[in-house]
């Protein structure tokens, strides 16, 4: 398969006054034709950033990309210009946000909102874009589209909101799908609803997404590859099943033990002890340092280096790199 | 590469039921209704509108004829509401400055809110260097009081002997351009809010120009507003220009309009005598200016209620 998103060495930092934070740090992946990849990893570990600096939102001041390069369809996302990016926006790659109640302009009609993307990138008249709303409507499950167009967003629930956002970012028969947090608003039964929807059409157009979220159920679900954040950067990746099977790194182990199992009830769920470290205070270490069982002495000093620990596995740790004598 | 658009399972239906009137407009005009004194406002001013448009043709004075005979006759049945001191009908004249009055409140309400929403909506987009400069052009304009500025303005237009049918059309662009800072400072700060919501993101995300942006999704925010705003604009406007005309440098006779009809009895004689001479003016100013304002606040509470004072 070949790559359609490639990230590398991307860095995005902010600065409010109070310190630099290294909101994403060095980070690399791609994303590959027709593959979903999933990013977790807890609040604050610049999952969304990632997404931001993709589509060109982090604005300065305040944020920056200060490295890196973002190589879609062999073009650096970071170098375009702003038109040449607004062709790519809304287009090539859409995104739909954790929030769809707050997504949508409250004073907008739904139709109104469907149609614009479709005037603008795709020169419908505002005839054919309307039909074509209505049918984008229909497209994502939800009935009587005719009256739906013609009505505002605080008329509609969040699960319909949401499928509108959808609706929305598949109208341009996008290749890449970010989607950031899809489902953490919406209740149980509609995750699912909204999850097998963004499924049917990857496999219908062999679109690839990218899914933010926390939640590995989800992940579990959806995920052909995964990858792990933590405080701005990848500590573990891997194709789905091997990195559920035997996470390596003690992060992505803790995840997985603090994801609740079914038939299976314990007394209290467990948590990864500790909190994710200041981003204003990090120095060089591994930044899980002082939450892990297996904290050895170089962890507190060095940082190690994302590396193959095992076929289609990578992990930034130093239990896995050979030159450490392990105490 | 296409979707295909066999509805998915799990399709839903409207949750609610939509309701009938589903226009965020409709809704507020139906709270509207219900504010008994807005309504007062509004068809006081509707009134007084169709009276000052509409009225003059009913009458048989018109041309405004000097007629010496008839100076200064107290109201009676041929001029309800007397004659002044060249003998023209104060109803007539009165009908006819309101007119005067009314389109130069609106015409400068509608500059300011032009300007003003253009200047606050750019600067606060864009941010920067550009709304450095907007915002420091407005304050400077919002340190000097508005009518000293009008005053200035006044005394130049006679001291450059403007021809007084021109000076209406003037007075209308004085009064909407000493208006449009206060307002360019609060869209700007509406801006700055709304281009932070999510949904901006989202707008961005879609790949739309600023252009669009600006105005297809961050304006419409702020109709509410606007609406209230130029409401309460029309009367500050009115009376302005009232203030200026009656000091003889705003809209000057023979152009009637309410300031300078009460300018006419500005002796004590005819302020004590001959009250007919500048009541009916000044009633119909302030009838006017307090029912827009009632109507304005009225508006305020059903389109803007975040903004009550
Ligand atoms: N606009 C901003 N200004 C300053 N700091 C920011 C900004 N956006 C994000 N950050 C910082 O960047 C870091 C990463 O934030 P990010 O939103 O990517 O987290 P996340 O992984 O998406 O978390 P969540 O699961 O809560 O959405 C945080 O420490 C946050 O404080
Ligand atoms: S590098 Fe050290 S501290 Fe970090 S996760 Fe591995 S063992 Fe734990
Ligand atoms: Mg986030």
């Amino acid at each position: 398969m070949k790559d359609l998103i490639k990230i590398d060495h991307l860095s995005t930092y902010f600065d409010n006054g109070n310190g630099k934070v290294k909101a994403v740090d060095d980070i690399s992946l791609r994303v590959r034709e027709g593959e979903t990849v999933c990013i977790v990893g807890e609040s604050g570990c610049g999952k969304s950033v990632t997404a931001m600096s993709i589509m060109g939102l982090v604005e300065e001041p305040g944020g920056k990309v200060v490295n890196g390069q973002i190589h879609f369809n062999g073009k650096d996302l970071l170098q375009l210009s702003k038109n040449e990016l607004r062709t790519i926006r809304g287009n090539d790659i859409s995104m739909i946000f954790q929030e769809p109640m707050s997504s949508l302009n409250p004073v907008l009609k739904i139709g109104e909102q469907i149609m614009e993307p479709l005037i603008v990138h795709q020169n419908l008249s505002k005839k054919e874009a309307r039909e074509r709303a209505i049918q984008l409507i229909e497209q994502v499950g939800i009935s009587r589209a005719g009256q739906i167009v013609d009505s505002y967003p605080h008329e509609l629930s969040g699960g319909m909101l949401q499928r509108i956002m959808i609706a929305i970012a598949i109208s341009g028969n996008p290749k890449l799908l970010i989607a950031d947090e899809p489902t953490t608003a919406l209740d149980v039964t509609i995750q699912a609803q909204i999850l097998d929807m963004l499924r049917q059409f990857k496999e219908q157009s062999n679109m690839s997404i990218m899914l933010i979220t926390h939640d590995l159920g989800v992940v579990a679900e959806m995920a052909d590859y995964v990858i792990v954040m933590y405080a701005g950067k990848i500590v573990e990746e891997g194709e789905v099943v091997k990195l559920f099977q035997s996470p390596k790194h003690p992060y992505t182990q803790g995840l997985l033990k603090s994801k609740p199992v079914i038939n299976q009830r314990q007394d209290e769920l467990y948590s990864i002890p500790g909190q994710v470290p200041n981003p204003l205070e990090l120095t060089e270490s591994c930044y899980f340092h002082d939450r892990c069982a297996h904290c050895m002495d170089i962890c507190r000093t060095k940082q190690p280096k994302l590396s193959e620990v095992a076929e289609q596995q990578k992990a930034a740790c130093w239990l896995y790199e050979e030159a450490v004598v392990h105490v | 590469m296409s979707l295909n658009s066999t509805p998915l399972p799990g399709t839903i239906g409207a949750k609610q039921p939509l309701a009938k009137s589903s226009s965020l407009f409709g809704q507020s005009m139906q709270k509207l209704l219900k504010n008994k004194l807005a309504i007062t406002g509004l068809v006081v001013v509707v009134m007084m509108l169709l009276a000052c448009f509409i009225g003059p043709f009913f009458s048989p004075y018109t041309d405004n004829k000097v007629n010496m005979a008839m100076m200064n006759k107290a109201p009676n049945l041929k001029h309800w509401l007397g004659t002044d001191a060249l003998g023209r009908d104060v109803l007539t004249r009165v009908l006819q400055a309101g007119r005067i009055s009314l389109t130069v409140g609106f015409a400068s309400m509608v500059l300011s809110v032009f300007i003003g929403s253009l200047l606050g909506a750019i600067a606060g987009y864009y941010r920067g260097i550009v709304d450095q400069v907007i915002m420091r052009i407005a304050d400077l304009l919002l340190t000097i009081p508005g009518l000293p500025l009008l005053f200035i303005g006044g005394s130049l237009l006679s001291e450059w002997k403007v021809p007084t049918e021109y000076r209406m059309y003037i007075v209308m662009f004085m009064l909407g351009f000493v208006n449009w800072p206060g307002l360019a400072r609060m869209v700007r700060g509406q801006m700055l809010s709304l281009r932070e919501r999510e949904f901006m993101q989202a707008a961005v995300v879609l790949g739309l120009r600023d252009r669009r942006k600006l105005f297809n999704h961050l304006l419409p925010n702020i109709f509410p507003l606007l609406i209230v705003i130029a409401t309460l604009n029309i009367g500050g406007s009115i009376l302005s220009e009232s203030v200026l005309s009656f000091f003889g440098l705003g809209v000057m006779a023979p152009t009637p309009t309410w300031g300078n009809m009460i300018d006419a009895a500005n002796n004590l004689i005819d302020f004590q005598e001959r009250p007919w001479l500048w009541i009916p003016p000044g009633f119909s100013i302030f009838a006017t200016v307090i029912a827009i304002n009632i109507f304005g606040d009225g508006l305020r509470d059903v389109l803007d209620p975040k903004q009550k004072r």
